[in-house]
């Protein structure tokens, strides 16, 4: 390890892999529970770690999008159960008005008699798919996807790097419909309605695919896509092995969630899979010659908040395992959820990272105005005076961060 | 370092070539910038050196385009990217990662550089273009002078022998530009690289220009040489030069500072006229518009600081300004585009954010900065039906305003297919159709050459004799030295300077236009008052 990497490694925040690894374990965790209590706990051990180590970066404010999409697929599950439940019986709240079907249709029901155990039960099934989804928004808020591309193997970062590029453009699009509507407006036209939105619509795809197409420009002027030639060979043998290990590893992942459908809990698929697709990876990898800028380094830090992870995993996992009482819901009969200890303690584990992961250095922008007096290279006219409007309330969010505004 | 070779190139389906057998040769460690007017190919030009054009837009190109012995028909724009870099029009769409640091290795890391290399060129390339203090900032919070030195720095670190930049500092208050072009002057400088640049404010970057590649358009033969003598026969030619003409200065002087140091005579000539007194804003016009003690905040932030603000009938306000000082969120204020955080607003007697799309058309015009985005009909002719249905207006009215506005614009052509100018001309006129009292255009010369700002200047001031209230967010110096009657300076939110604008201008050394700096202190604005008051001297004399 070089002395310069040495000094600057933390200054460039966790590696995004040890925060996605960490969210990983802690959504299969929340697969691995049905109660309410320990869900909502692992929802706000998520919620805490983003508030304490989120950056002042625009991807660090999807986290509220992905909370409301968890609140969106909660009500959408009770609503659905409303509608097309099963009528098992039970305390009955309310009945709705029952569409008669035909007899082909029967176990298919609309409307009819809606059972507190039918509302509660799937308000907690929506919880359990929320709080994996607030775990990768937490993810997605505390690692820039760009960062996390940076690692991937050579081959694939092509790829990813065009993914990436589309999913910054969901932004962009709610920013491009704004204008369109507001210029409508200046038109005297309708900005509501249908013809509104079919009026929206167009202007806005335009744009978009105007932009891709100068960003397609700018990639390939910068040398997007150089090659290095190789031989056939070794093409296809790299082929063969990436398709084999990605087969075996989609098998290995299946026998490790379904439990008991494959020998050993499908533990070894996934490393044989792991060990071909890496194999792959790596031949494929020669046919281009990229290198990384400042690759970001694995250490203490990433260990510690990977293993807060895994505790988390891993308690669940054994208490599963071990029958312990309360990790299940029941919803039939309805009774008061329980808190098992072993998992709730592990849930806890996972708020590690909250301390031991490094503050990223875009969080404490802005220099001061006595330090950049004192330097005269920083006393530029520009600086904090040219900064608009965005880049002041990010400076003053991060400051409340940090706790410097009240 | 660059040679066109009788390179001809034609877009498909297009009818006539867009470059005609053209020869140029840029020399090593020149700076060359390319003037024409707008539509005239010489964005088609730049791109055809690192081979976007042909190999990106498709299209017939005959003859060779060579890059430092590279010809462009043998290597694709990605294996160039070593040699040439490139800086399209609009920086923040050509940046691919989120954070200024990993978008300045960007390049590198495509042409597989070691990381020690990268990071030193990286350290280099923030020092060189003053972004070290911005180094981890995420890309979509810069400013746009920020940005636009953020991706010449990302092209600068994969050290190419060329770097190729379409209109720099179109987008860039007065300020900011100076800064980008004193960059580019030390790469030229320092590092002996070669410069080919576009842009349509000649009077920023011809100080620093060795030589000019005149694109004349409508097939013209190019015209290369050195700056002062292409400038005797440019038919685009900053106010400097159009001085320069008029006084019969030869060579033609290219920066103030030459053109300062001869214009001793010229100044004792003048001593005896006083420039044509602007008509004083008559106190008794009614108000077209108000704001009172207005605060618009985004995020808690204030982008409008308690502002009053009020506009007159028969006024042209220039509205000044860094980038960010607000200036667009008070005319977005003017037109009712979000209510505002606390204060009032009153334009004709209503509050512009409550009235329904139509009503508000009829007392209130807006052209936005991109004035494209107000047109989607598929030709000219149903763009203007369209304005004319909207509005309740009887069908022709538009038409007959884009006939005034720019004269003969053929009906069936799609508005994105037309020339900045044009497309400004039928917003513009879109705009107008209803006769809204009240006008307001933000950073209209954006894109435009001189002969379009003239017909601009043209147009607003029958505008204002008929009554209508202008206001215009800009910062072209030029334009509010042609035009304005009174000018507001913002920062910050908050108003620094309101009065008319022959004193504001003049007493800033920033926003004041070039023939005030020559003649200082006298304070003449434009070419057109000199030459005016020159008549009256030979007349008299």
């Amino acid at each position: 390890m070089s002395p310069v990497a040495r000094t600057t490694a933390g200054r460039r925040g966790l590696h995004p892999g040890a925060w996605w690894l960490w969210a990983a374990c802690m959504a299969a965790a929340a697969s691995r529970t049905t109660n309410p209590i320990l869900l909502l706990l692992i929802g706000a051990v998520a919620v805490y770690v983003v508030a304490a180590r989120r950056t002042a970066a625009p991807w660090s404010r999807s986290l509220v999008l992905f909370l409301r999409l968890g609140l969106f697929v909660i009500v959408l599950r009770v609503v659905l159960v409303m509608v097309f439940g099963n009528r098992v019986g039970g305390h009955v709240l309310f009945t709705l008005p029952q569409v008669p079907l035909p007899a082909w249709a029967a176990g298919v029901s609309i409307g009819g008699p809606v059972t507190a155990e039918a509302v509660i039960g799937a308000a907690v099934e929506g919880l359990r798919l929320a709080v994996v989804l607030v775990c990768f928004g937490a993810a997605n808020s505390l690692a820039s996807p760009y960062r996390l591309l940076r690692c991937l193997p050579a081959v694939l970062y092509e790829a990813g790097v065009a993914i990436t590029v589309s999913l910054a453009f969901a932004p962009e699009l709610v920013m491009a419909v704004g204008d369109v509507r507001e210029a409508r407006r200046l038109r005297g036209r309708p900005t509501r309605g249908l013809s509104g939105l079919r009026g929206t619509a167009v202007p806005v795809l335009e744009r978009a695919l105007d932009r891709s197409l100068q960003l397609a420009a700018s990639m390939d002027a910068r040398g997007y896509g150089r090659r290095v030639a190789v031989g056939r060979g070794i093409r296809r043998w790299a082929g063969a092995t990436t398709a084999g290990g990605i087969l075996l590893l989609l098998a290995g992942i299946y026998g490790v969630l379904a439990a008991g459908s494959l020998p050993w809990g499908g533990i070894p698929f996934v490393a044989v899979g792991a060990v071909l697709l890496g194999a792959g990876l790596a031949t494929s990898g020669r046919r281009t010659n990229r290198t990384r800028y400042r690759a970001d380094v694995w250490r203490t830090p990433e260990w510690l908040v990977t293993a807060s992870g895994g505790v988390a995993l891993a308690t669940m996992v054994i208490a599963g395992i071990l029958g312990v009482p309360g990790l299940e819901f029941s919803a039939y009969p309805l009774a008061a959820p329980t808190l098992p200890l072993l998992a709730t303690v592990g849930v806890l584990v996972g708020l590690v990272p909250a301390w031991v992961a490094p503050v990223e250095r875009t969080s404490r922008r802005v220099p001061a105005p006595a330090a950049a007096a004192a330097d005269p290279s920083t006393a530029r006219p520009d600086v904090g005076t040219d900064a608009g409007p965005d880049t002041v309330a990010t400076a003053l969010v991060s400051a409340r961060i940090e706790g410097t505004v009240p | 370092m660059i040679r066109f070779d009788g390179v001809t190139f034609t877009y498909d389906g297009a009818a006539a070539p867009t470059l005609d057998r053209i020869d140029v040769h840029v020399g090593e460690g020149e700076l060359c910038v390319v003037v024409g007017p707008t539509g005239s190919g010489k964005t088609t030009l730049l791109r055809a050196v690192n081979g976007l054009v042909p190999h990106f837009t498709g299209g017939r190109l005959s003859g060779e385009v060579l890059v430092d012995g590279r010809s462009t028909r043998e290597f694709a724009p990605r294996e160039l990217a070593d040699v040439v870099g490139m800086v399209g029009q609009n920086p923040a769409a050509s940046f691919v990662t989120d954070t200024v640091e990993d978008e300045l290795a960007y390049t590198m890391e495509n042409l597989g550089l070691a990381p020690d290399v990268m990071r030193r060129r990286v350290e280099d390339a923030l020092d060189l273009l003053g972004l070290h203090d911005l180094r981890d900032r995420p890309l979509a919070t810069l400013s746009g002078g920020q940005q636009q030195r953020v991706a010449i720095g990302a092209v600068l670190t994969a050290s190419p022998r060329v770097l190729v930049l379409d209109e720099p500092t179109s987008a860039l208050d007065p300020a900011a530009a100076e800064e980008v072009l004193a960059s580019l002057t030390r790469l030229v400088h320092d590092l002996g690289l070669t410069v080919l640049l576009a842009e349509h404010r000649l009077e920023r970057v011809l100080p620093f220009a060795d030589s000019v590649v005149l694109v004349p358009g409508g097939g013209s033969p190019l015209v290369v040489g050195g700056a002062a003598e292409v400038m005797t026969q440019s038919p685009v030619a900053p106010p400097l030069v159009d001085l320069g003409r008029l006084v019969g200065w030869s060579p033609l002087p290219l920066s103030v500072r030459d053109a300062r140091r001869r214009a001793g005579p010229l100044r004792v000539n003048l001593r005896g006229s006083t420039p044509p007194a602007a008509p004083p804003a008559d106190p008794t016009a009614p108000v077209a518009a108000r704001l009172r003690r207005v605060t618009v905040a985004y995020d808690g932030v204030p982008a409008l600081d308690a502002v009053d603000f009020e506009v007159r009938t028969g006024e042209v306000v220039a509205v000044m300004g860094r980038n960010g000082s607000g200036k667009s969120t008070l005319l977005g204020q003017l037109a009712g585009v979000r209510p505002p955080t606390s204060g009032s607003v009153d334009v004709g007697g209503a509050d512009p954010a409550r009235l329904a799309p139509r009503a508000l058309v009829a007392r209130v015009g807006l052209v936005p900065q991109d004035a494209g985005i107000l047109l989607y009909g598929e030709s000219v002719a149903a763009e203007c039906l369209a304005a004319d249905r909207d509005t309740g207006l009887a069908s022709g009215t538009t038409h007959a305003v884009l006939e005034r506005v720019l004269p003969g614009l053929a009906p069936d052509r799609h508005p994105r297919d037309l020339s900045e100018g044009q497309r400004l001309a039928l917003a513009l006129s879109v705009v107008l159709a209803p006769a809204p009292p009240l006008l307001l255009l933000d950073e209209p010369t954006r894109g435009l050459d001189y002969p379009g700002k003239a017909r601009l200047v043209l147009l607003l001031a029958e505008l204002a004799a008929a009554g209508h209230a202008v206001v215009m967010a800009t910062h072209d110096v030029e334009l509010v030295a042609q035009v304005a009657t009174r000018a507001v300076v913002l920062a910050e939110g908050e108003v620094v300077a309101d009065g008319p604008a022959r004193d504001v201008v003049c007493h800033s050394p920033v926003f004041a236009p070039q023939v005030a700096k020559v003649l200082a202190p006298e304070p003449w604005l434009t070419v057109d008052e000199v030459r005016g008051a020159l008549e009256v001297e030979a007349v008299r004399g």
